[in-house]
């Protein structure tokens, strides 16, 4: 792990103030999203660090599904800002942005089940991620320009690189379907990263991983995080892998943030012991 | 395989044995097929159709169709390991060696030697076969394959943009009756053809393609409609029903060169080979580009697609608006060549006939899409003149569309697929994933 955030007095419920290291990079403030007359977000409010790998979790229907679409640019929550501080210091709003725009600004994701572009090669769904960063338009490319053939040199280079950096070098030219499901989750991982993102966002990155898979896993998100300095913000129902990971943990349900702090700290927490850890045992929070 | 031995007549043993009654029923599809294409009947001799069918030399032709497919049913089904070993056997040598970027080179070059010295032996007759119903739909296959192979997008209105191709060319040539600032020579009118449909398709586009699914399908079909509705009824613009007529034909008066494409079809082939190969290599660097490959990560998964920072919208209108231009181009061309263009031709039936060429030819693949849009397209004019088929010009989109079923049954990717292509139709056979706008949604889930 890079860092661990000090533990520092638990702020009060509702509100997140990200621990006190480092610069915020996203910041989401009383965001309220609504179904109808279902609430799914009620004011939710959290902040994460430049750096940090923040875990959201919270028991089934508690809102993190919604909370990470918000995120992402796929919900647009009634009221309440998000915002996303880049590192030269301009901050975006999320709220109301398209997908790509989200991710443009720096924002990565993958998918809790895993989506990648299946009948292509692993080195191609990199590169697609890669290239989304690039510039060659249509007329360029059926000229090949000179610019053209730099641009897809240097993807190349990045996406041979960024396979490496998974793990998944000798398995650049098998086809992403035909891949085991563990490399298929690492793979999802580079994509993003293709991107050039400040944070990437991962939900459920551990579902229906095994056990050796999961901790090989951990160990790419906690290098993902050190080497690249890339901000994690992870929606987990494997509380080993979270608090094995995280930096810091915001406890939702009913859609409304109950607790925040280290893992420690939660784990303490009486509220979250009621509303989550308390039914069951830490390990298996009845996912 | 063939029923057990059983007691009784030879003609009983005859009819229990599968393989005879196979062979009775392709021969019958053969005797069918004769009558279906002979000729008709008609008032005063209503049984013409049959007896000029049957009782003519062609029908012996048809009978050996029949025989052969027997055959050939037969033979793939008692010997199906033999007979996957032999083509196995026969394909591997092309199978390895067509990988290697310079044996692709000379195929092609030889492809390209064959296009440029064979039309000059044919006659007229074929010669305009080869421009007005081969080359200008090869141009507009290839153009439909960005559109619907690499983008997935379902276009049913293609012809209008060319028929807005066309009119441009009208237009600005000074045929139409309302007239333009200054006459261009139809050379000059290319790129302001090709602009116009392009802007059709962006205009077309970047409102329809927000919308998912066959929402798209929907409103290019209706658009192929207004085009050709309002060609019909603008008569002050576009002459009307009755079309336009004294396009002028392509000419060059440069630096003391003149030349005039006059009349005749093979300096037409020759201009159009120039053309078609030009947008062959340009497709071919736009599919392996970053925007081609953008093309497929929407088709697969758009969702995804979007999250990895490409702007769907966008990348759609792209494909849309240069299938558009690609169509304005060959319409463009013919109008120039024919120096004519009616409302009456431009039809829903010819849109589909172009998705078809693109479908049958392999989506997303461009030699699929030449050779598609060449066989489709000479096959129904050689059975037409054949001295002995002699097919009926009406019937022959009845073959075509019973030759799409057969082809969608077994060889569903079409002739010369591309290899992602043939791998996304095997993932949606088995349930991951679809393979494109076409299938939709709803495709067999394992």
């Amino acid at each position: 792990m890079s860092q661990v955030s000090a533990p520092g007095p638990s702020p009060a419920p509702g509100e997140d103030a990200g621990g006190d290291e480092g610069d915020v990079v996203i910041s989401v403030d009383a965001v309220t999203l609504r179904f109808g007359g279902l609430t799914s977000l009620s004011a939710v409010s959290l902040s994460q660090r430049r750096g940090q790998i923040l875990a959201v979790i919270g028991p089934n229907g508690a809102g993190k599904t919604s909370l990470f679409n918000c995120l992402t640019g796929v919900y647009t929550p009634q009221e309440g800002s998000i915002t996303f501080l880049d590192r030269s210091g301009k901050s975006t709003s999320i709220v109301g942005r398209k997908p790509h725009r989200v991710n443009r600004a720096g924002i990565a994701r993958t998918f809790q089940t895993s989506r990648l572009f299946n009948a292509l090669t692993a080195f191609e769904n990199v590169k697609i991620g890669v290239e989304s960063r690039m510039h060659t338009g249509p007329l360029g490319a059926m000229l090949r320009l000179p610019r053209t053939r730099r641009e897809d040199r240097a993807s190349d280079a990045r996406a041979t690189e960024l396979l490496d950096f998974v793990g998944l070098r000798n398995r650049a030219n098998d086809i992403a379907s035909a891949l085991p499901y563990g490399d298929r989750r690492r793979l999802e991982i580079a994509r993003a990263l293709g991107t050039a993102p400040e944070v990437l966002l991962l939900d459920e990155p551990a579902a229906g991983t095994n056990p050796s898979e999961k901790a090989e896993l951990a160990a790419l998100i906690r290098k993902v995080n050190s080497q690249m300095g890339v901000s994690v913000l992870l929606i987990e129902h494997d509380m080993g892998l979270v608090m094995a990971l995280a930096d810091r943990i915001v406890v939702l349900n009913f859609g409304q943030v109950i607790a925040s702090g280290t893992p420690a700290a939660v784990q303490q927490d009486p509220a979250v012991v009621e509303a989550y850890l308390g039914a069951a045992d830490p390990d298996e929070p009845g996912a | 395989m063939t029923a057990a031995p059983r007691r009784g007549s030879a003609l009983r043993r005859l009819w229990t044995s599968e393989d005879a009654r196979r062979g009775f029923a392709c021969v019958v599809g053969g005797l069918v097929l004769a009558v279906m294409t002979g000729p008709e009947g008609s008032s005063t001799a209503p049984t013409s159709g049959f007896t000029g069918s049957l009782f003519h030399a062609r029908v012996i032709g048809f009978i050996v169709f029949g025989l052969v497919l027997w055959g050939l049913i037969t033979v793939r089904r008692r010997y199906a390991t033999q007979v996957r070993a032999f083509s196995d056997k026969v394909t591997a040598a092309p199978r390895r060696l067509l990988p290697d970027k310079r044996v692709r080179a000379v195929v092609y070059l030889a492809v390209l030697a064959f296009a440029i010295a064979y039309p000059a032996t044919l006659n007229s007759f074929w010669q305009e076969v080869l421009v007005d119903q081969i080359g200008v739909y090869v141009l507009l296959a290839i153009g439909l394959n960005v559109v619907v192979g690499y983008a997935g997008l379902l276009d049913l209105g293609y012809i209008a943009f060319f028929a807005i191709g066309a009119y441009s060319a009208a237009y600005w040539t000074g045929a139409l009756p309302i007239h333009p600032p200054f006459h261009l020579n139809p050379f000059y009118a290319i790129p302001l053809a090709i602009i116009a449909a392009m802007l059709a398709g962006v205009v077309l586009g970047a409102p329809t393609l927000r919308l998912r699914g066959d929402y798209l399908a929907i409103v290019t079909l209706g658009f192929g409609e207004i085009i050709q509705i309002v060609a019909t009824n603008l008569q002050g613009v576009t002459g009307g029903a009755q079309g336009v007529i004294g396009i002028p034909h392509f000419s060059i008066h440069l630096l003391g060169i003149h030349y005039d494409w006059g009349i005749n079809s093979l300096p037409y082939y020759y201009l159009l080979l120039g053309f078609v190969v030009l947008v062959l290599f340009g497709f071919h660097f736009l599919e392996n580009s970053r925007v081609g490959r953008a093309w497929v990560a929407i088709r697969e998964d758009e969702v995804a697609a979007e999250s990895s920072g490409i702007n769907v919208l966008k990348y759609k209108v792209m494909a849309f608006a240069i299938g558009a231009s690609t169509s304005g181009f060959a319409g463009m061309l013919e109008a120039s060549k024919i120096s004519f263009v009616e409302p009456a031709d431009l039809t829903v039936q010819l849109s589909i006939l172009i998705l078809v060429l693109v479908i049958f030819g392999g989506m997303g693949s461009l030699p699929g899409a030449v050779v598609g849009a060449a066989v489709l397209q000479w096959l129904p004019q050689y059975l037409r003149v054949h001295p002995l088929l002699g097919f009926q010009q009406q019937d022959i989109y009845i073959y075509l569309g019973a030759l799409l079923v057969v082809m969608m049954i077994f060889r569903p990717e079409g002739i010369i697929p591309s290899r992602r292509r043939k791998r996304e139709i095997g993932l949606a056979e088995h349930g991951v994933g679809h393979a494109d706008a076409l299938s939709g949604q709803s495709g067999p889930v394992a």
